[in-house]
């Protein structure tokens, strides 16, 4: 901000002069390319025209027009070096800021307004519009994945909106003829200093013509004592018209001459179509067979006529892939060819853990983790309009950018004829059917030559949408007694190790494999992504000797990807619960072991103040257990450094467990959360909620079943998830940390919340449950094994 | 095709439809333009279909059309607007209760009915009314916490306008 007297009494005759020069300096520096580009008066960045008239680079092949609103922005840079690629101001001093990040429900619209706003001096009001993940559009930074869109997107807005800002007052310079540091800027105008009533508006200024500038990557950025918008609870923008019915989803989606799809997914995994009765279809009216290879669909001008003919369609199937025996689902894992071992952490003298050495005493305990779904709460569903030397494909994809080399490779068309629209869809958390989705829509528009929608069933999405694997893990430690603490004698422990059998992930895999260009013998590069599942199988404490290996498996039963948290979930579950293994068996309190043992002084923070929002009463675990009680109660804390460098998450949680029925009911969650910088501390809260519901119920209920040739838990009756009678009291400790960068808070918090139960569990029972789902026909036969 | 007439957010709207079975939902939102209501299973275990069939909250994925009679329809945009929010709708914004929004419509539409079915009793609802209230509908994204205390404050505002 300018802070600079100004040099002159005003914009005089005398005075003009110098100043001119003073400010074309600093109008140059701000970039030539800005020169240039103005001074040719050029097309508006606004393309009203036929295409190729917009003054933005345009991309080889030149843009996908169809027929959706922001088509007007055609043509635009999309290069993430250019500020273009960003921002647009309109002439009326409203701004449309694009983004190839996605807001699928996590709030990240509000965010990404308020640090544009912050970095430009603008109210978040006047950011109007914000066009996400349209490949022809945004700017591609990656899939919105990770919980990275803070921590990158973001980054990569505020240098954007930065520059820009920079630029503008150097435009502003040259247009008053003054210096750029007798400006200032303030909400969308730029003005003098000394003399508030001479400015000019950024609308005057750019109004709708591109800054043809590199973002400066040493932009300086506010500083976080000048916040304006960045740390308050500015409300989201997108939740009146979601409570209203009013907000777009892909489903929702209109296009002329529009067919309606369902998709008749074999009837095994793998299996080969080999006979279709088209006639079985010839009571609906209107509706068709659409068949290549084993790829099986029928499409109708009327949705209900897809969705009959769906039902009466004939088709005989044969083979398939097969599937494991589930009910030896953790054998199936440990007994899978392993790839390659892979050491996470190897330091120490690992002896003791072989045990015989006298003083030391060892444990050892195997955790497992389900197979689950994602569980969006609306079925895939993507909308497609391909021809013949184009496509554009609606879909609710966290990864659209990344999507469209392999739509263009499925359909044969040039990546640059292949336009992906981000549209709203129900929350995915990491990759479900949206893409498969997608696939379907582009083949059946390519086979029909219409747009299609296509509308997967509830069945569809919980039989067919990428899984999250299973996870096995052996754990071991050795233990002594350790220093004296408040609570008497502590323990230490000697050596740790954590062995786990995870699916290798494919090295340079471009995607997922899709269903449809499977199923229709289209070839794909084949293999298996999953996310960085190995991330936190070691413990976050001191501890002498560490051995966590993984033991990469050359398959998985199901289809993988990437869910909520990847791996990290079932792997924290295991090492906090371990740890509290640990500190039963030392009877020690499990809070104090782990503040005794924690040196990171954002970890103790978070420790320290979730034991006293719980009131924690140091003792050790299983409280005493009355054999006769109707319930039993219990608490319990787990702890997560998320990814050993990420957010620091401190979860504790109180339970009743009624052993007749083994229904475990969670009374109260606390949660002590640093993400470093929130930028809108609200939604961070609004976020860390989803996690801890999300995560409980994956804890409490979710389970993928199969038979040997298909998912067989297809609907919500047969895959149960947490029920609003089920929702406890939720109490957040969140530490801002304004001069930290962001972290992300879409999954980190989900991590200790399955060891946090199972150890209230354990408080309250004496019986420790090391298998997820926690279904109270488990948590009773575990309650019934140990009394007798 | 047949023609049926029926009445929508106060109106006679009339449709034309190839199967006297089509559930509601499907005309909803493909011939009447009203897309709030969503498909969310089909199966009548989910809830984001919900709409008001003469005030009680109904499934409109496994409503035929032809159940529905001379009952009046109201859907999620029946009720208010972003500009002319209704109480539920007020306190869905006032206690940012969304994340992807999907389900909402319909824990708009059940919370609607619950709330006014309430006010005719006369009985004011406490916390766990709600919760088993809106316990057949299912939210994946967490916004539990906030719905509660959306319908909790909602109860309150339709208690002090009433």
């Amino acid at each position: 901000m300018a802070r600079r007297e100004r040099l002159t009494s005003g914009p005089g005759v005398l005075g003009r002069g110098a100043l001119a020069s003073v400010s074309r300096r600093g109008f140059l520096k701000a970039g030539g390319a800005l020169v240039v580009g103005f001074g040719l008066g050029g097309g508006g960045l606004v393309s009203r025209g036929a295409a190729g008239q917009a003054a933005g680079p345009v991309a080889a092949g030149g843009p996908i027009a169809s027929t959706w609103p922001t088509d007007r922005y055609l043509g635009k840079s999309v290069a993430p070096e250019n500020v273009d690629a960003f921002i647009a101001i309109h002439p009326d001093g409203t701004l449309t800021v694009f983004t190839g990040k996605v807001d699928i429900g996590t709030g990240g619209r509000a965010a990404m307004r308020q640090m544009v706003a912050e970095e430009l001096d603008v109210s978040t009001e006047r950011i109007t519009e914000l066009v996400e993940g349209d490949t022809a559009l945004t700017p591609d930074q990656g899939s919105t994945a990770g919980s990275q869109g803070m921590s990158r997107g973001g980054k990569e807005l505020r240098l954007a909106a930065a520059t820009a800002r920079k630029a503008l007052l150097a435009l502003a310079a040259t247009r008053l003829g003054l210096a750029v540091a007798e400006l200032e800027t303030v909400e969308g105008v730029v003005r003098v200093t000394a003399d508030p009533t001479r400015r000019v508006s950024y609308g005057e200024l750019v109004g709708d013509r591109p800054f043809g500038l590199k973002v400066d990557p040493k932009a300086r950025l506010r500083a976080s004592s000048d916040y304006r918008y960045i740390g308050r609870s500015v409300p989201r923008p997108d939740i009146p018209a979601k409570v209203t019915g009013r907000n777009q989803y892909v489903g929702d989606v209109k296009l002329p001459d529009l067919l309606h799809a369902r998709v008749i997914r074999p009837d095994a995994i793998g299996a080969t179509l080999t006979r279709v009765d088209e006639a079985s279809v010839g009571a609906v009216p209107g509706a068709r067979v659409v068949r290549r290879g084993s790829f099986l669909a029928v499409v109708a001008e009327r949705e209900w006529d897809a969705v009959r003919a769906a039902g009466l369609l004939k088709a005989e199937w044969s083979g398939g892939t097969g599937l494991p025996d589930a009910g030896r689902l953790y054998e199936v894992v440990r007994s899978t060819p392993v790839v390659r071992d892979q050491v996470i952490v190897k330091k120490g003298d690992l002896s003791p853990l072989t045990g015989g050495v006298a003083g030391v005493r060892t444990l050892a305990a195997t955790y497992e983790w389900p197979i689950q779904t994602h569980g969006s709460i609306a079925p895939s569903c993507a909308v497609a309009d391909v021809r013949a030397d184009r496509a554009t494909i609606w879909t609710p994809s966290q990864s659209t950018h990344r999507y469209v080399h392999a739509f263009a490779r499925i359909l044969g068309l040039p990546g640059e004829r292949v336009r992906l629209i981000y549209v709203d869809g129900a929350g995915s958390y990491g990759q479900n059917g949206y893409e498969d989705a997608a696939c379907d829509a582009a083949l059946l528009s390519q086979a029909v030559g219409r747009p299609v929608r296509v509308q997967w069933s509830r069945q569809d999405e919980h039989g067919w949408d990428p899984k999250g694997p299973p996870q096995l893990l052996d754990l071991r430690a050795a233990l002594v007694d350790g220093s004296s603490g408040s609570q008497g004698a502590g323990v230490d422990v000697l050596a740790w190790e954590t062995q786990t059998w995870l699916p290798l992930a494919t090295q340079g895999l471009p995607n997922i494999p899709l269903l449809a260009a499977l199923d229709a013998g289209i070839p794909q590069t084949l293999g298996r992504q999953v996310g960085q599942v190995q991330q936190n199988i070691d413990p976050p404490y001191a501890v002498r000797a560490v051995n966590a290996v993984v033991h990469w498996l050359d398959d998985t039963p199901l289809r993988p990807s990437n869910i909520r948290a990847p791996g990290k979930v079932a792997n924290t579950f295991a090492v906090e619960s371990f740890v509290d293994e640990i500190c039963a068996l030392a009877t020690v309190d499990p809070l104090e072991f782990r503040l005794r043992h924690t040196d990171d002084p954002r970890g103790l923070e978070v420790l320290r103040r979730a034991g006293a929002r719980m009131g924690w009463q140091p003792r050790p675990s299983p409280r005493p257990v009355d054999p006769a009680a109707q319930v039993l109660t219990g608490r319990g804390l787990a702890y997560v450094h998320y990814k050993h460098n990420e957010n620091y998450v401190a979860i504790g949680m109180e339970v009743s467990v009624e052993p007749a029925t083994g229904v475990i009911r969670v009374t109260r969650v606390v949660c002590a959360h640093d993400c470093g910088l929130m930028v809108n501390p609200d939604n961070v809260a609004s976020q860390l909620e989803g996690n801890i519901l999300q995560t409980l119920s994956r804890t409490l209920h979710e389970e993928i079943r199969f038979d040997r040739h298909r998912v067989t838990s297809v609907d919500w009756m047969t895959y149960p998830i947490l029920r609003f009678s089920e929702v406890p009291a939720i109490e957040f400790e969140l530490i801002q940390r304004l001069d930290e960068p962001p972290l992300g808070v879409g999954e980190a918090a989900s991590a200790p919340v399955p060891a946090a139960l199972g150890n209230a569990v354990f408080d309250a029972t004496g019986v420790r449950l090391r298998m997820v789902p926690f279904r109270p026909e488990r948590v009773k036969a575990a309650l019934e094994a140990a009394r007798s | 095709m047949a023609t049926v007439t029926l009445k929508v957010n106060g109106a006679a709207r009339a449709v034309e439809v190839s199967d006297p079975e089509t559930p509601l939902l499907y005309v909803l939102r493909n011939d009447l333009a009203l897309t709030g209501a969503h498909f969310g299973c089909g199966l009548a275990q989910c809830g984001a279909c919900t709409v008001l069939l003469d005030g009680q909250a109904a499934r409109s994925c496994v409503t035929p059309l032809s159940a529905v009679g001379s009952r009046a329809v109201t859907t999620v945009e029946g009720l208010g607007s972003p500009e002319h929010p209704d109480p539920v709708q007020a306190a869905f914004i006032a206690e940012q209760a969304a994340q992807c929004g999907y389900c909402t419509a319909g824990l708009v539409v059940a919370a609607r009915a619950f709330l006014d079915e309430n006010r005719a009793q006369g009985r004011k609802p406490r916390e766990d009314d709600v919760k088993q209230a809106l316990s057949g509908n299912l939210c994946r994204c967490g916004s539990h916490v906030r719905v509660i205390r959306a319908v909790m404050r909602a109860a309150r505002a339709m208690a002090g306008g009433a």
